[in-house]
C-alpha cells in the first residue's frame, strides 16, 4: 500500500523491518499533520497512502464498541457496521466524484477521505473520556460541541483536498456526500452511550 | 403548357448532362428549386470548392458517428452519461419536484429527456439517513418526557431505512416501466418514458419527505398535518408526470394505474412514519401486558395458601 515511487527503489529490500516500520510511519505521521492544519498541498494527493486510513477505521469501530449489548436489535453500531460504512461510503463517494467528471484517482480519493477521519476519531477520544464524567445536560453539550468542531474541521480538510478537482458547477454536488459521510459518523459518535 | 415545360425541361436536361460530362463530380440542380447554399457553389465551380463541400459532409458524417457511437454498458464513459449534470440542474429539478403544477409534466419541463442518476441516488441515502437519525432523535425526546423508556441508539434502523427506500425508488420505476411498456403493446399511442426517466421522477418525488425531521414535533396533529402535506406534493407529481402517458389509454388502465402509484406512495409514507416515528404507544403498550401478565402467575400461589389458612 505504499506509493509507486518507493517500490522501484530495490535497496529498501536489504534495510531491517525498524526501518521499513519508522518510514511508513513517519509518512503516515506527516499526513496527520497535513490533515491537522489542512493547507493547499499535494502531499496527500502525490504519496497517497492507505495505512493511515486502516488505523484510523479500526481505532474508530474499536471505540465505538459497547462492553454488553441486550439483544442485537438494541445497541449501537457494530464493529462490522462502523467499517463497512466508513469504507463502502468512501469507496462511494470517489465514485460519485469520478462519474461526475473529477479528475483524482481512485485511490488518491479513498486516501483524503480516509485521512480526514482523524478529527472526528479525536472527538471519539475525547467524548469517552468525557463520559468517564457523570452524565447529565452539561456532559451531553460539551460533546456536541466537541463533535460540531471536529466534523466541521473534517469537513475543510476534506474539501481543502478534494474541491480541486471538480469543475467549478460541479463543486457542489461533489462536496454533499462527503458533507453526508462525515455527518452519518459523527452521529454515529454523539449518538455512543457506555452500558 | 404542358409541351412547353416538357420542351423547357428537355433543354435543361440536355444542359445538365452536358455539364455533367465536362465536370462529373459536381452536383446539377434546378435553378428555381430551394437548395442550400452549399449546392449552389458546387455547381458554379466545382474545381476550388469541392473540397469545402467535402469539408462540410465530412463534418456532418463525424458528428453523426459520433451521436450514434454510444459507449457500451461495460465502459466507465457509459456510466458517466448519467452524471452529466450541473449544481444548477440538481436544484432545478428538485424545485420542479416540489412545486407540481398540473400543466407542467416535470419529465419534459425539467428532464428534457436528460436523466440523471445523481438525483435519485443522493436523495434516497439522504432520505435513509434522516429517516433513521430522526426515529433515533424521536426516542430520545420520548425518553426525556418519560424515564421509563430504555434508549438505546438502534443502529438497525439505519439498514432497515436504506433497503426499503432503495427497493421503493428502484423496483417500483421498474414495475411501472414494464406496465407502460407492456400497454404500448397494446395501444400504439401511449408513449412510455424511459427507465432512466422512470426512476427520475421518483427519485425527486421522495425528496419531500426529507422536510418531515418536523415529524419531531410531538403535537400529533401537527404530525398528521405534514405528512399529508408531504404525501399530497410527492403524489401530485407522479400523477401530474404519468398523466400525459396514460391518458390515451383506456379509462380503466389509466385509473387503475395511477391509483396503485398514489396507494403505494401512501403506504410508504404512512409505513415509515409508524415504524420510525412512533415509539411511544409501542413503550405504552408493554408495561401493561407485563402488570397484566404478573397477576395470573402469582394468583394460584396465593390461592392455596389462602385456602389452606
Amino acid at each position: 500500500m505504499r506509493s509507486r515511487v518507493r517500490e522501484f527503489d530495490s535497496s529498501t529490500l536489504n534495510e531491517s523491518v525498524q526501518n521499513t516500520i519508522m518510514r511508513d510511519l513517519k509518512a503516515v505521521g506527516k499526513k496527520f499533520m497535513h490533515v491537522l492544519y489542512p493547507r493547499k498541498s499535494n502531499t496527500l494527493l502525490r504519496d497517497w497512502d492507505l495505512w493511515g486510513p486502516l488505523i484510523l477505521c479500526v481505532t474508530l469501530a474499536l471505540m465505538l464498541q459497547r462492553g454488553s449489548v441486550d439483544s442485537e436489535k438494541d445497541g449501537g453500531p457494530q464493529f462490522a457496521e462502523v467499517f463497512v460504512i466508513v469504507w463502502f461510503g468512501a469507496v462511494t463517494i470517489t465514485l460519485n466524484s469520478k462519474l461526475l467528471g473529477g479528475n483524482i484517482s481512485f485511490f488518491q480519493s479513498l486516501c483524503v477521505l480516509g485521512y480526514c477521519i482523524l478529527p472526528l476519531t479525536v472527538a471519539m477520544l475525547v467524548c469517552r473520556l468525557v463520559l468517564l464524567a457523570e452524565l447529565g445536560p452539561i456532559n451531553f453539550m460539551v460533546r456536541f460541541f466537541v463533535v460540531i468542531v471536529m466534523f466541521a474541521w473534517s469537513i475543510v480538510a476534506s474539501t481543502a483536498f478534494l474541491a480541486d478537482s471538480q469543475p467549478p458547477n460541479r463543486k457542489a454536488l461533489a462536496v454533499y456526500p462527503v458533507f453526508l459521510f462525515y455527518f452519518v459518523i459523527s452521529w454515529m459518535i454523539l449518538t455512543f452511550t457506555p452500558q | 403548357m404542358a409541351a412547353a415545360d416538357e420542351l423547357a425541361f428537355h433543354a435543361e436536361f440536355e444542359e445538365a448532362t452536358n455539364l455533367l460530362a465536362q465536370t462529373p463530380d459536381a452536383a446539377i440542380t434546378r435553378s428555381d428549386q430551394l437548395t442550400p447554399q452549399g449546392h449552389v457553389a458546387v455547381v458554379m465551380d466545382s474545381g476550388g470548392s469541392y473540397g469545402a463541400d467535402d469539408e462540410v459532409e465530412s463534418d456532418k458524417a463525424a458528428l453523426l458517428q459520433e451521436e450514434k457511437q454510444q459507449p457500451g454498458f461495460w465502459t466507465f464513459g457509459y456510466y458517466q452519461s448519467f452524471f452529466d449534470v450541473d449544481t444548477s440542474q440538481v436544484l432545478d429539478r428538485i424545485k420542479g419536484s416540489l412545486l407540481p403544477r398540473p400543466g407542467h409534466n416535470f419529465v419534459r419541463h425539467h428532464l428534457r429527456n436528460r436523466p440523471d442518476l445523481y438525483g435519485p441516488f443522493w436523495i434516497c441515502a439522504t432520505l435513509a439517513f434522516v429517516l433513521a437519525i430522526t426515529g433515533n432523535l424521536t426516542l430520545v425526546l420520548a425518553q426525556r418526557r418519560d424515564p421509563s423508556i430504555h434508549y438505546s441508539p438502534q443502529f438497525h434502523k439505519v439498514t432497515v431505512a436504506g433497503i426499503t427506500i432503495y427497493c421503493y425508488a428502484w423496483l417500483v420505476p421498474l414495475a411501472l416501466w414494464g406496465f407502460l411498456r407492456w400497454r404500448r403493446g397494446v395501444r400504439e399511442r401511449v408513449g412510455p418514458y424511459t427507465f432512466l426517466e422512470t426512476v427520475c421522477v421518483y427519485g425527486y418525488s421522495l425528496f419531500v419527505f426529507i422536510p418531515t425531521v418536523l415529524w419531531l414535533i410531538p403535537v400529533p396533529w401537527l404530525q398528521w398535518l405534514f405528512g399529508a402535506l408531504a404525501l399530497a406534493l410527492s403524489a401530485a407529481g407522479l400523477v401530474f408526470t404519468l398523466w400525459p402517458v396514460v391518458r390515451e389509454d383506456t379509462r380503466l388502465a389509466a385509473t387503475v394505474l395511477l391509483s396503485t402509484v398514489v396507494l403505494l406512495h401512501t403506504l410508504l409514507a404512512m409505513g415509515c412514519k409508524f415504524y420510525f416515528f412512533q415509539p411511544l404507544p409501542l413503550e405504552h403498550v408493554a408495561p401493561p401486558h407485563q402488570a397484566m401478565s404478573q397477576p395470573p402467575n402469582t394468583l394460584p400461589p396465593t390461592l392455596p395458601r389462602s385456602m389452606a389458612t
